[in-house]
């Protein structure tokens, strides 16, 4: 391997020796592809015709009027086919597979957008496909496990560590050094060892890219600010990487408060103090982690919020203050999403969600000719279940209970 | 001769003048606990053990199979530390007359600041260190620790490895190199056979270190078909398997079924 990949003291490959000439020949396709503009194009319209680039930009009309200050316009990246952004990365590591000639992909999920996402790819290009999924977050996402096996692909419930994000990265590992020859790793976020972080952050690109022309069209002038929910980073990474030469635009990553500071209560590895720099999943970065370098339990409301490091690049722009960083705490998280459903009809996913919160609590000390853009990086479809417990919906608690009669009656008639 | 000759190289080589293989076994530090740990190396020596490879066990152990992973995630549940890691790897230091190796994930000696990791490997007689997450190109600190302390890092040959790639790691190691014997993490089953014994021979040649195998040795059988090829048969998975299946006591008894 090169010695390459870093941002600052933050990347690296730290990879098992026999994935070293995976690594090679996946960085070597890679800028291959980068050079070569026809795959950019090939990308572009297969995102346009299989997707819905370019994603809208709409204006919170009522809540701008009703908080004061800045108005607030949204990134639609929820109106990718899948729902989230995860489709932007899927599909340009879906064509690199093909590049490579390989036959088989597998990913890890939290939320599991990114295995739904990865599971289309895999039905659109013939792959075969194994999905790793902490058994938490199976547990608090069955719809998209579902969508997933009916796309075709084999979920395997991760039953080790804290059973979420990490734990499904490290299983989705133990496969590919056993499985490299046919299979790419389909890493779903700007994390994991070089070129990941910077893979990714190319393919979620075109979010950034689309953004900051759409404002200038629609407003004549950039925002003031950009807010982005960050689990690993890559919806973050995408939107700002529109705004990077932009002195005056102020980039905000927003984090998972949980429950507030303190270990185990949260996932906020750059706005808290809780996270020091260490060496894990192939990659260096700020972890949540103990003085002996174990990992340590995370929590969020949001299972795609929920881990325990950060995209090295992120890291990075913290330390040289080129992104701010916040954290919204779980129940401010809610209420910003429910305020969003009621007021404008949007459905933000409990991860986006995030970035409203923080928007919204910033927007109102702004001036009015000032505007703000939040990342809407996905739909919260997928997060009935825990919204509907969040918000105790006693509707939704009798549908369920009607529901889960009638299957225990069709099981004794059986 | 190469250059970097080490006390572990040196080790292996005069036992080597007795036995036609050496063997290597695996332990998780502080699995089931600390006091079992002790036990099970005090019966692994009395069998017949060469060398010991002890694992200071980490959250995050990407290269292992399900059975050393549990034994990582066990032993941290029930309060291992590197501290306490280091203080029983002195006390196995001095009472044995085996080399020792620390195998560990990168992070580990990350946050205990390599200098200082190196420095304690030193201090307490551990003779050298695997570290599987640690390609030599993000190693150069924690090499020339090693060298200086004229410790031995001991990197992985695969079968995926190139030779110009194998020439590369040998350069960068010394006392031993580390073949693994098939793809895959550690703790499944390998087949011993003819596609090994030319992977083993390429190894061979490019470097002067002494080879050990491992990732699947778990029988006489597969001793006996590696010796003569190699100078070490390393055992992992199976003995925390054996001690998990019929208890501490049964692991002095597997052992002897493998170096009669």
């Amino acid at each position: 391997m090169k010695n390459s990949g870093y941002y600052s003291q933050f990347g690296g490959a730290f990879i098992p020796e026999i994935l070293v000439p995976t690594f090679d020949e996946l960085e070597s396709a890679y800028l291959t592809a980068r050079e070569d503009e026809s795959f950019w194009q090939e990308y572009l319209d297969i995102m346009s015709t299989y997707s819905c680039r370019a994603t809208p930009i709409s204006r919170l009309d009522n809540l701008t009027e009703q908080l004061g200050g800045a108005a607030i316009y949204v990134k639609r990246e929820d109106l990718n086919h899948t729902g989230a952004h995860k489709a932007n990365n899927v599909m340009g590591q879906g064509l690199l597979t093909k590049r490579m000639g390989k036959k088989r992909v597998i990913a890890e999920t939290g939320a599991g957008q990114h295995g739904v996402a990865t599971a289309t790819m895999a039905a659109k290009f013939g792959f075969d496909c194994t999905i790793y999924m902490g058994a938490h977050d199976v547990a608090r996402q069955r719809p998209n496990v579902f969508w997933m096996e009916q796309m075709g692909a084999t979920v395997v419930a991760v039953t080790e560590g804290s059973q979420t994000l990490k734990d499904a990265i490290n299983e989705a590992f133990r496969d590919w050094v056993s499985n490299m020859d046919d299979t790419h790793y389909v890493l779903g976020t700007a994390c994991g060892p070089h070129p990941f972080p910077e893979m990714v952050t190319w393919f979620q690109s075109v979010i950034g890219t689309e953004a900051r022309a759409q404002m200038l069209e629609r407003n004549g002038k950039l925002p003031s600010r950009v807010y982005a929910c960050v689990g690993g980073g890559s919806n973050a990474m995408g939107i700002f990487s529109g705004f990077f030469d932009d002195k005056d635009v102020e980039l905000v990553g927003v984090e998972a408060g949980g429950r507030g500071r303190g270990p185990g209560q949260h996932a906020a590895r750059l706005a808290y103090d809780d996270a020091t720099i260490g060496v894990a999943q192939g990659y260096k970065t700020y972890f949540l982690q103990d003085r002996d370098g174990q990992m340590q339990d995370t929590h969020s409301v949001s299972a795609g919020l929920d881990y325990v490091g950060v995209s090295p690049i992120l890291s990075y722009l913290h330390e040289s203050e080129q992104v701010r960083f916040e954290a919204a705490s779980d129940v401010d998280v809610v209420a910003a999403m429910q305020k969003t459903v009621r007021n404008e009809g949007l459905i933000p996913a409990l991860e986006s969600s995030h970035a409203f919160a923080q928007a919204y609590a910033e927007a109102p000390g702004m001036s009015p000719d000032e505007d703000i853009l939040i990342n809407m990086s996905g739909r919260a479809d997928k997060d009935i279940f825990t919204v509907a417990d969040a918000v105790d919906d006693p509707k939704w608690r009798q549908f369920i209970i009607d529901k889960a009669k009638a299957y225990s009656e069709d099981m004794n008639n059986a | 001769m190469h250059e970097r000759v080490t006390a572990l190289e040196l080790a292996i080589k005069k036992a080597r003048e007795k036995k036609d293989i050496l063997l290597m076994t695996h332990i998780v530090l502080g699995y089931p606990n600390f006091d079992d740990s002790l036990r099970v190396v005090e019966d692994m020596v009395n069998a017949g053990v060469d060398l010991m490879e002890l694992q200071i066990p980490f959250s995050e152990p990407m290269a292992d199979g399900p059975v050393i992973l549990k034994a990582n995630a066990e032993a941290l549940k029930r309060g291992a530390t590197v501290e306490k890691s280091f203080e029983v790897a002195e006390r196995l230091t001095r009472e044995f007359d085996i080399p020792f190796l620390f195998m560990t994930y990168y992070n580990i000696l990350y946050c205990q600041g390599i200098q200082t990791f190196v420095d304690r490997c030193k201090a307490i007689g551990i003779q050298g260190c695997i570290v599987p997450d640690l390609p030599p190109s993000e190693g150069e600190e924690y090499l020339d620790a090693m060298h200086a302390a004229e410790l031995s890092p001991v990197h992985i040959f695969t079968p995926n490895t190139p030779e110009s790639r194998m020439r590369h790691l040998s350069d960068n190691s010394s006392g031993m190199i580390y073949c693994v014997a098939r793809k895959g993490v550690t703790g499944k089953d390998t087949a011993f056979s003819e596609d090994i014994t030319n992977y083993l021979s390429l190894c061979k040649n490019t470097t002067e270190l002494p080879l050990a195998v491992g990732f699947g040795v778990k029988s006489k059988e597969d001793i006996d078909y590696l010796r003569g090829k190699v100078d070490i048969a390393v055992v992992g998975s199976e003995t925390i398997r054996v001690m998990e299946r019929d208890g501490v006591g049964a692991v002095k008894g597997f052992i002897e079924t493998l170096v009669t």
